[in-house]
């Protein structure tokens, strides 16, 4: 790999719009819902409306009758799955939990859990006919808090579960699938050479990732077997698979075309309708649309875990961290498999620690199978380290970014987990938090706290392909296959038309489908602008190298004679445009296309730190955001307006798991606030604008020093809130979210 | 299916009539039966305002709207305000702003901004918050919208004479 370029860059770090703006703004863009191919008819889902038991019987016939009504599925019409687990990119899934999911298998695990479908000539006659779907439930014993799934007489959701603990296996079944446990150095004889240690309790609730949009699949098994598949997914590779896999068929008899998608948070890589919609379809031989209501997507698809986290740390008193120890437990939901691993590998990512040790166990309860959730299972480990961090803080009397800065992680430092960290940005970044206008200007009224947290993620690597063709007017139509949420057409655009020395503009991107492109992994992970913009670097590479042959042809000269500068190509005092190179293709050769497909080895690092000062209403304990500043290592910002919008996206959404979002379960565990209204994510009027610091210490592993930025930014906004929420009342929280009646009953409590 | 109503209204300035049941909203009216797909629906229940449209130059959330309401109406959507080949002043600004992500509240916002600015066109920032708080954007963090509309608001006070030309559109006309 080269070392990233020193030199200025002339696309990189510019604003072009985005290539599919105009689209977007006009309304003409496809999302999945506004699809109608020739022929769609609509499916509904049965779903549980209790959170845990046994279906007895499931009678399909009255719905069968309703004329209209052209396919009922039951997880009957799924081929069997035996236990097998699939690799998905950013994580891995088992196939036959997947599939009880989809469609309930004898039993019913959470409240929403999908048990039939029906497909029928229009809307709302799939929802009458699914109302006639009878299902007879023998109801069991529900379970919604973590620690109570994990007591021994908790209700057992599954029978053949048994911890995993470092490779052994228990004995009896239980609601804990793994335990996870990280050790060095020696924890307690760090623990006595500490002058202050700090021990805490934290529980966070479950949130969900809340995309505008909700999932929506349409699938037309052809006559000639044939399945294609137009969904909102953050992965048509791995929804292919997925769906493939579900069904036993191969994967070249799935053709998953991706819709624009309005947004996913990590909550749209899992498939749920895309199979079921597929068997409706094999039924009734016309392609089956399925859209789910706001309620289906909070019921029925992907929260992120809630979790209890026990954190302790030790300090000498001139602040050097000598030891820390962490308990982790993150619900999974229905199905095993939740967010405890990163969970575990983030809670001490961001300090030197001579000692500690971390257990983290992944637990089941009666809730929807849970989703990765931007930067998955960090959040809520943040919230604990963070806030402790703050409190030995202030048991040292150092400053807060002071006690961070000299434990701060560095080239070199090894993660509890076992890497040793290359160059990263950490440092940078508290340095510039503390260089800020924000931190350095006084907070001044009564009810008002000034905090900070720092928070980090990985950039995952994995695969992506891309190919691309230069066209005779010298603009050149790039072929991609990761789904754009957030504007990555451009961004990884941008990074071919540097390496070719041509504008952003001349460059059309277009995401292809499973058939249009190689095999490209999910949009997560912040590796899209990473992986896929190194594949597109590649790409340019690859055109250069054909250019140069072709005006070599043009001189007849030797292709070693000829160099470019900036899109010009030169030899012994000719030159040419790229262009006008162009131009000349089919008379030196005919068509130039370049490919590359990357498998980028290792993650890279993301590192922020956040400031927000709040004012607490002392009548009401109602939070109002005053000032927010994110400052976060982007390596080498492409597009500064889409990172600055990664940032400030995060942190929103970060300070709406703070303060308001929560799943409110009734003692049944059926959701009692499965709306916007109700599941409270902030508006416009919530929030100040977000002042937003791009620091940038190029990443080593990319040519331009690229590091993904998506999803750090939502990791340290619950901290940071809390601490800052400490500031103003003197009350610490340590409990998400830090909602007006729970914030008031601290209040109260501390006072009385 | 029930007995479907005829209704004649005006959609985008231009005479419109269909049939629709008395249960349909006139998003589902909109979308499914006109193919105005521009309208999202995020949540059916008037809490999210991807549907928002025009009427009678009131933004309404178009889920809670019934489609024989719009008899007699005019109705603009976001296929309706740009003018031929120039993006309206507020869809070239959240491009150049870079004020969406996934873009699928975008039409919902863009539509409660043309409202607030039809009738009030030098809003606070404070105002802007507030006539936008109707419309959920889970990517933006809000930042990048709030300032789209204001520039958008400087852009149409300076241009009230000359209306503001598109330079993208032309930029990718040139490309092609």
């Amino acid at each position: 790999m080269t070392s990233p370029q020193s030199k200025p860059y002339k696309v990189i770090g510019t604003r072009p719009v985005r290539h599919d703006g105009v689209d977007k703004v006009t309304g003409r863009a496809v999302y999945g819902s506004d699809l109608q191919p020739t022929g769609v008819v609509y499916g509904k889902i049965v779903r549980s409306p209790i959170a845990h038991g046994r279906i007895k019987s499931i009678d399909t016939s009255a719905a069968e009758e309703v004329k209209g009504v052209l396919a009922v599925a039951t997880a009957a019409d799924f081929p069997h799955l035996a236990n097998k687990i699939a690799e998905l990119g950013e994580g891995s899934v088992n196939l036959a939990h997947l599939a009880a999911n989809v469609l309930a298998q004898g039993k019913v695990l959470y409240k929403g859990h999908a048990v039939a479908a029906v497909a029928a000539t229009s809307p709302h006659l799939a929802e009458e006919a699914a109302q006639l779907i009878k299902v007879e439930y023998e109801p069991l014993p529900v379970v919604t808090w973590v620690l109570d799934a994990m007591r021994e007489d908790a209700p057992l959701l599954h029978d053949d579960v048994r911890t995993n603990s470092m490779g052994k296996k228990a004995a009896k079944p239980s609601n804990v699938p793994t335990h996870i446990h990280f050790e060095m150095g020696d924890v307690d004889a760090a623990f006595a050479k500490a002058d202050v240690i700090v021990e805490r309790e934290f529980k966070t609730a479950s949130v969900h990732q809340g995309y505008i949009e909700p999932h929506v699949s349409t699938a037309h098994w052809n006559q000639d077997g044939h399945l294609t598949v137009w969904t909102s997914t953050q992965g048509s590779f791995t929804a292919r698979q997925q769906t493939a896999e579900l069904l036993q068929i191969p994967v070249s008899q799935v053709t998953v075309i991706p819709c624009e998608i309005g947004g996913g948070f990590g909550g749209k890589i899992a498939v749920y309708f895309e199979p079921v919609a597929a068997i409706l379809s094999r039924k009734c031989g016309r392609p089956v649309k399925l859209v789910m209501d706001r309620d289906e997507v909070f019921e029925g698809t992907g929260p992120t875990p809630g979790s209890f986290v026990r954190i302790k740390l030790g300090a000498t008193k001139d602040g050097k961290l000598t030891a820390g120890e962490a308990w982790l437990a993150y619900d999974a939901g229905a199905f095993p498999g939740g967010m405890i691993g990163p969970g575990c590998m983030c809670v001490f990512s961001c300090y030197e620690l001579p000692a500690a040790r971390v257990d983290g166990y992944d637990v089941l309860d009666n809730k929807p199978k849970t989703q990765a959730y931007r930067a998955p299972g960090a959040t809520q480990a943040a919230f604990a380290c963070e806030s402790v961090m703050d409190e030995l803080a202030e048991k040292l009397g150092i400053d807060p970014i002071e006690l961070r800065l000299r434990n701060a992680v560095k080239e070199g430092s090894r993660r509890v987990d076992g890497p040793t960290y290359p160059r990263i940005g950490f440092i940078e970044t508290l340095q510039a938090a503390k260089n800020s206008p924000h931190w350095k200007s006084p907070l001044v009224g009564s009810n008002r706290g000034r905090g900070i947290a720092s928070g980090f993620w990985f950039n995952i690597g994995l695969k992506s392909s891309a190919s691309a063709h230069v066209n005779s007017d010298g603009t050149v139509s790039l072929v991609e296959g990761s789904t754009d949420i957030g504007g990555t057409r451009t961004s990884v655009a941008m990074q071919l038309a540097e390496t070719l020395g041509i504008p952003a503009e001349a460059v059309q991107p277009r995401v292809a489908d499973t058939d249009g492109v190689g095999y490209t992994d999910v949009t997560g992970g912040s590796r899209v602008t990473f992986a896929t913009g190194l594949a597109a670097h590649k790409v340019g590479l690859d055109i250069a190298r054909q250019m140069t042959e072709r005006a070599a042809t043009l001189w007849e000269c030797d292709p070693a004679e000829v160099e470019c500068v900036d899109g010009v190509y030169k030899t012994n005092g000719k030159s040419i445009t790229f262009q006008e190179l162009a131009g000349k293709l089919q008379s030196t050769g005919g068509p130039v296309v370049g490919r590359a497909a990357v498998d980028p080895e290792g993650p890279s690092n993301g590192f922020g730190t956040h400031i927000v000062d709040v004012e607490v209403d002392p009548e009401t304990a109602k939070v109002t955001v005053l000032r927010y500043t994110v400052v976060q290592d982007a390596g080498r910002a492409i597009h500064p307006g889409y990172v600055e919008g990664q940032m400030q996206g995060g942190a929103v959404q970060g300070i709406g798991w703070a303060l308001n979002e929560e799943y409110m379960f009734d003692e049944q565990g059926r959701m009692q606030n499965p709306n916007y209204l109700d599941y409270r994510m902030p508006t416009a009027l919530d929030v100040p604008m977000i002042e937003t610091i791009i620091v940038e210490v190029p990443n080593p592993a990319h040519p331009f020093g690229v590091r993904g930025v998506g999803e750090t930014p939502i990791v340290a906004p619950p901290a940071a809130m809390a601490n800052a929420i400490y500031r103003a009342t003197g009350t610490r929280m340590r409990e998400l979210p830090m909602s007006p009646p729970r914030l008031w009953a601290a209040m109260s409590a501390k006072k009385s | 299916m029930g007995q479907r109503i005829h209704v004649t209204t005006e959609i985008n300035g231009e005479h419109v009539e269909f049939l629709c049941e008395a249960r349909q909203s006139l998003l589902e009216v909109l979308r499914d039966t006109l193919r105005l797909t521009g309208a999202k629906e995020g949540c059916n229940n008037g809490n999210c305002g991807a549907c928002t449209v025009l009427l009678d130059g009131e933004p309404v959330d178009s889920c809670l709207v019934l489609g024989v309401e719009a008899e007699g109406a005019s109705i603009t959507t976001i296929e309706g305000i740009a003018q031929q080949a120039h993006l309206h002043p507020i869809q070239q600004c959240f491009l150049e702003g870079a004020a969406l992500q996934c873009g699928i509240c975008t039409p919902g916002f863009i539509m409660s901004a043309k409202a607030l600015l039809d009738r009030d066109p030098q809003p606070s920032e404070e105002t802007i918050r507030f006539q936008l708080a109707g419309n959920l954007c889970r990517c933006t963090g809000y930042d990048k919208i709030v300032r789209a509309v204001q520039d958008a608001a400087s852009r149409l006070a300076g241009s009230s004479k000359n209306p503001a030309t598109s330079k993208t559109s032309q930029a990718r006309a040139t490309a092609h």
